[in-house]
């Protein structure tokens, strides 16, 4: 296996893709490298146990052992006694082993899943609630002081070196939360809170998606986690929590305006405006963020335009409204979310 | 070669014995003649037929699938369209070809194999394969009419409730599910009667088949896991149509309830369809290492254990839901147990075939592909029981790869084996060894090609169920690779087909026994009539056919002028009493059609459960009508 | 032949289904205007002279995936802060059989998108009009105007945080 997965990986790579920012193999923190070492373990015993039944599958085929007599099977359809012994040892000798290694196997497991348990329970924890929406991320920091409770969308940042704890939950359907590089999967079921606690020790960019089939745009609800250092966490929190930034320019106050008097407010909240909508993402802070549509397409002035134009082209069965802006009032639009860093 | 002999013993009026046997087992002529048909050969024909179309239709959905996954952000399907397809390609798989298909192929060979004459209950046998057949149909009208199923062929609620899945298609799937339940449960009830009591005389349970102890435990996993099964799609079917709240978690219903009852019937549901294959690389194995089974006990008691441990494991489908650290341990374990038994079997396949003398023959060659893939399968389950790796592979391409190679390795490939194997006593004719072993190297070259890299792929992150993927995550190339893989395995299919229909037209004539096999189907003719034997043979050893011809022994004293045949005691298989078998009959047919309008209307409007068991119930009157003596009423 | 046969009838008769199966999920660019608040006058008036109106037919009617794309509208835009789920509140119940403004389709849709005295604001200029004949649709559903075969028969309505179902069962029993 690992034979094949190099010369694959390596043709992923000259295709220039970002494989390792939504891989199970490339651990950016200890929850993750501890299932990464565990699969390793696992692929490398697997793999001589393979190679060993391949091996007296081939020999089946070519011969038996020196010793073994030969019978005329024809005749009497049976091995002689001997033979028969002989491989009697053989096979309970590889049922022996069997169960010995499955029981390495399970312990190694085990032992994984409760080396990953303790790793939750550290202090100074950062609480995130996340909740599956068809088809995005809803991201909320839970904070004692209601002030420092930050919503957004589809991107999470988190502090190096501390442990995140994350609350699942769903508004609509059963949704997954997987972030590869972190840790593995969490169901986000309705009615319930899951719980799962994820830590970056690198900086980076890691990407994840839903893993639950959860409906026609399942396939476009991706999230980053950004993980930082502890200083540029904190910086990153006190811009959030501000309120939107005004317009200053003549074109973003337009834009405000038809935001403000489209549908868009129905579902769209903007702290600091009169826009208060819970239905789809905050947009507070939309221009600070990587992309559009939970992560579908990179955020860009073009994409954002093709996304209010014909929100159903770029991710059909979304429940994003379609409306006939004004071409002329499209572009102080998108200026006005693109300037809301 | 001795054992080319069959059981035809030599006694004074034999001619006119088999003219009366023959009189009545004729089949009755004409349309209403041909849907009254209660033969095991020919309900047994019509369920492998039916479920063959499907494997092509489910094959069909899969190239589609391929063509979209072909390459980043390809608009050949629309989400709608795709969702409906991966639906209906798990739900044709899984309901509509690999369960029928097993249930056919034990149907057309149990009776034979245990020397008998029929199944024990050939009317509900009938029932059985009409009320599979008009699932098909039910499901395929919706498919037909935009209401193909779009939620996956486990249906989680709430996805699947009447909210997030308006219209009929959920209903459908749930339908559908009814159908195939009532269908599978009349096959486990007949087979389980054939096995416990029809056999051969002296045909001990140390002395079955090891394919015939494969149906019997399949059977029993079918008796205790499909029920749960119905409890599952009742909840959705009575929570979109009558609006009740077992599932509805805003009410306190309970989706994971859902997902538990489901997986308690999903799993077993996975050995229900592996282990009758295992069944046929045995036979298989037998037949073409030309010796005795190596282990034949620990083969038997690691099948049974299989059976037992497969209801122990449903919960590793669902380790992402979030468990205590002792249930996921104890699931852990157990879903490891299954490796220990698995393990078993093929040790002891491959010391058969290491001590035998194997001729390696098309169903041969199949054996072994089998053995390299669900080798691999078997491995990659052992990770996906380890709960830590499951939360990284669940849901992803790796599960995929995991049970395409478990499925089409451990069930497939031995299917294939065995239409090798038995397709020469089921026609009369051989398959023509070459295109035989072209067809096995192009399905063996393209499934791998196909599955393969998707382990690679779902630990690059790939999730299933995802309708197209972007660009920049680099998994492009794997899945163009892996959809020419699956164009592969279609030629493979042409293969196999263009096989059977020339070799079915002028393949050579098989004769009786032309594999040197060891077992009581090989005793007859091929085809053959409708009454099996001629004279019901005996069984002196656990290898019939590998006796001495001087040992053999058979029955005669049934009377011939009707469908009689012997009663045997469960144990010894001693002889007890003799049985008529009741003769072709309508009113299976017509049940099934009273049960279809009550099943398919209560869809629509709830009072069709009345309507449709009303007149049910008036079909069975006529089903039960007495007819006189002539005729024993089963 | 048989089945051959058999899955032509049966396909036909199936046709019938295929208007409640449809996903449009791509609104034609017809249904994406905005109506003001003259745009579509009518002529009906509460005990007025009847005149014969020009049939305007709801493009989602009978259509499962509208109906309930409806009912997630109707409590996006807070209809039911009013209407409650149909039994009315603030605002009129949406279950009955007399209409004060007319319970035709192009009637509800004039109501939503004109606004009427006492509470009901004008929806006219702010939500597109494929997303009203949706509400449409589902409002006419509530009087089992749609036919049953494309209705759910339920909702899901979701209380996300279990808390509060734990209070309303505890409530309950108090």
């Amino acid at each position: 296996m690992k034979r094949a997965a190099v010369p694959a990986f390596a043709l992923s790579v000259l295709y220039g893709c970002a494989w390792h920012q939504q891989s199970a193999l490339n651990p950016g923190g200890p929850q993750a490298a501890k299932i990464d070492t565990l699969w390793w373990s696992f692929f490398w015993l697997l793999g001589v146990i393979f190679i060993i039944v391949m091996t007296v599958l081939l020999l089946t085929l070519t011969g038996r052992r020196a010793n073994m007599e030969r019978e005329a099977l024809e005749v009497t359809h049976k091995a002689s006694p001997q033979t028969e012994s002989q491989t009697r040892r053989i096979v309970t000798g590889a049922t022996i082993i069997t169960i010995l290694i499955l029981f390495v196997l399970i312990v190694a497991s085990v032992g994984t899943g409760k080396a990953i348990a303790d790793l939750g329970f550290k202090k100074n924890p950062l609480t995130i609630q996340v909740t599956g929406n068809q088809w995005w991320w809803e991201i909320q920091y839970i904070n004692g002081d209601a002030s420092q409770t930050l919503v957004t969308a589809n991107e999470m940042h988190i502090p190096v070196g501390r442990p995140v704890q994350i609350l699942g939950q769903s508004q609509d359907v059963i949704h997954s939360f997987w972030v590869p590089n972190l840790h593995g999967k969490r169901d986000l079921i309705p009615s319930r809170t899951t719980n799962e606690w994820i830590e970056a020790d690198q900086p980076g960019a890691y990407r994840g998606q839903c893993a639950e089939f959860c409906g026609l745009q399942h396939a476009h609800m991706a999230l980053w986690v950004i993980a930082e250092p502890e200083d540029r966490f904190d910086a990153w929190m006190r811009a959030q929590l501000q309120p939107a930034a005004s317009p200053s320019t003549q074109e973003t106050i337009r834009g405000q305006q038809v935001f403000l008097n489209n549908a868009c407010v129905f579902c769209h909240q903007i702290r600091g405006t009169t826009a208060g909508g819970q239905n789809a993402p905050d947009l507070t802070h939309f221009g600070s963020r990587r992309g559009i549509a939970a992560n579908t397409v990179p955020n860009t002035k073009g994409n954002l335009a093709g996304w209010i134009v014909d929100p159903q082209s770029m991710k059909p069965g979304n429940h994003m409204a379609t409306i006939a802006v004004n071409s002329t009032d499209l572009q102080p639009l998108v200026d006005y979310l693109e300037s809301l860093k | 070669m001795t054992a080319t002999q069959d059981f035809t013993p030599q006694i004074p009026n034999q001619a006119e014995e088999v003219e009366q046997l023959h009189r009545s087992w004729r089949h009755p002529r004409g349309v209403l003649g041909w849907l009254s048909y209660t033969t095991h050969q020919a309900i047994g024909t019509r369920y492998i037929i039916t479920a063959f179309i499907m494997l092509l239709t489910g094959g069909a959905e899969a190239l589609l699938m391929r063509t979209q996954l072909a390459r980043p952000n390809n608009g050949f399907l629309s989400p709608d369209r795709y969702n409906e397809i991966f639906t209906t390609h798990g739900t044709t798989m899984m309901f509509l070809f690999a369960v029928p298909m097993m249930e056919g192929m034990a149907i057309y060979l149990v009776p034979l194999m245990c020397g008998t004459r029929n199944v024990a209950f050939p009317r509900l046998n009938a029932f059985g394969y009409w009320m599979f057949l008009f699932g098909v149909l039910f499901l395929y009208w919706g498919v037909f009419t935009n209401a193909a199923p779009d939620v996956g062929w486990f249906a989680y609620p709430p996805l699947s409730g009447p909210q997030f899945t308006p219209g009929k298609r959920t209903d459908y799937w749930a339908q559908m599910i009814t159908f195939t339940e009532v269908s599978a449960l009349c096959v486990a009830t007949e087979i389980i009667a054939t096995i416990f009591k029809m056999r051969a005389p002296g045909m001990s349970l140390n002395r079955m088949p090891l394919y015939v102890w494969s149906l019997l435990i399949q059977s029993f996993m079918v008796i205790f896991a499909m029920p749960a099964v119905v409890i599952a799609s009742s909840y959705l079917l009575s929570d979109r149509t009558v609006a009740t709240q077992f599932v509805n978690p805003a009410e306190g219903g309970d989706p994971i309830l859902y997902q538990h009852v489901f997986w308690f019937f999903g799993h077993p549901e996975v050995y229900i369809i592996f282990i009758p294959a295992l069944g046929f690389v045995s036979a298989i194995v037998v037949a073409h290492a030309r010796r005795e089974i190596f282990g034949y006990t620990a083969m038997v008691l690691a099948q049974i254990a299989n059976g037992f441990i497969a209801f122990g494991l449903w919960v590793h489908h669902m380790f992402a839901t979030g468990l205590p650290q002792i249930g996921e341990a104890y699931f852990t374990a157990s879903s490891m147990m299954i490796a220990i038994t698995s393990g078993v079997q093929i040790f002891c396949w491959l010391a058969t075939l290491w001590t035998g003398r194997p001729r390696l023959t098309t169903a041969l060659h199949f054996i072994y592909g089998f053995l390299v893939i669900f080798v691999v399968g078997g491995l990659t389950g052992v990770v996906l029981a380890s709960v830590p790796l499951d939360w990284q592979v669940h849901d992803t391409y790796f599960v995929v790869a995991h049970f395409h190679y478990v499925l089409i390795g451990g069930a497939l490939f031995p299917l294939f084996g065995a239409f090798y194997h038995w397709f020469p006593k089921i026609t009369g004719r051989m398959m023509d060894e070459k295109i035989g072993r072209l067809n096995f190297w192009v399905l063996f070259i393209g499934f791998n090609l196909t599955f393969f890299p998707m382990h690679i792929q779902g630990l690059m992150g790939m999730p299933r169920r995802v309708y197209t993927y972007p660009a920049e995550m680099g998994w492009g190339p794997l899945n163009f690779i892996e959809t020419i893989g699956a164009y592969i395995i279609g030629i493979g299919g042409i293969l196999f087909i263009a096989n059977v229909v020339s070799s079915h037209r002028s393949g050579r004539i098989a004769g009786n026994n032309p594999w040197d096999a060891d077992s009581l189907e090989w005793a007859t003719a091929s085809p053959p009539e409708n009454y099996n034997f001629e004279y019901l043979p005996v069984a002196t050893s656990r290898y019939p056919l590998w006796v001495d011809r001087s040992e053999r022994a058979f029955v005669t004293g049934l009377r011939n002028d009707r469908r009689e045949a012997l009663v045997t005691t469960l144990m010894d298989a001693e002889p007890h009493h003799r049985y008529v078998f009741p003769a072709s009959s309508i009113w299976p047919f017509i049940t099934a059609i009273a049960v279809t309008i009550g099943f398919a209307g209560s869809v629509f409007n709830p009072w069709y459960i009345v309507w449709g068991s009303v007149l049910s119930g008036l079909a069975l009157v006529g089903w039960f009508w007495p007819r006189g003596d002539s005729e024993a009423e089963s | 032949m048989r089945i051959a046969a058999s899955a032509i009838i049966i396909t036909l008769l199936g046709l019938t289904g295929c208007q409640r199966e449809k996903r449009d999920i791509r609104p034609s660019p017809a249904d994406l205007a905005i109506y003001g608040d003259a745009a579509k006058e009518s002529t009906l008036r509460p005990g007025g002279p009847v005149t014969p109106q020009p049939v305007v037919n709801n493009p989602y009617n009978a259509s499962s995936y509208d109906i309930s794309e409806g009912q997630r509208l109707f409590n996006w835009y807070n209809c039911s802060g009013c209407h409650a789920n149909g039994g009315g509140g603030i605002g009129p119940p949406l279950i009955k059989k007399e209409w004060t403004y007319g319970g035709e389709p192009a009637n509800i849709f004039d109501t939503i998108v004109k606004g009427r005295p006492n509470g009901m604001p004008s929806w006219g200029g702010r939500i597109p009009a494929y997303q009203i004949w949706q509400i449409v649709a589902y409002v006419r559903s509530m009087n089992g105007e749609q036919p049953t075969s494309a209705t759910p028969t339920r909702a899901d309505t979701i209380q996300t945080n279990p808390q509060n179902l734990v209070n309303r069962v505890s409530g309950q029993t108090k």
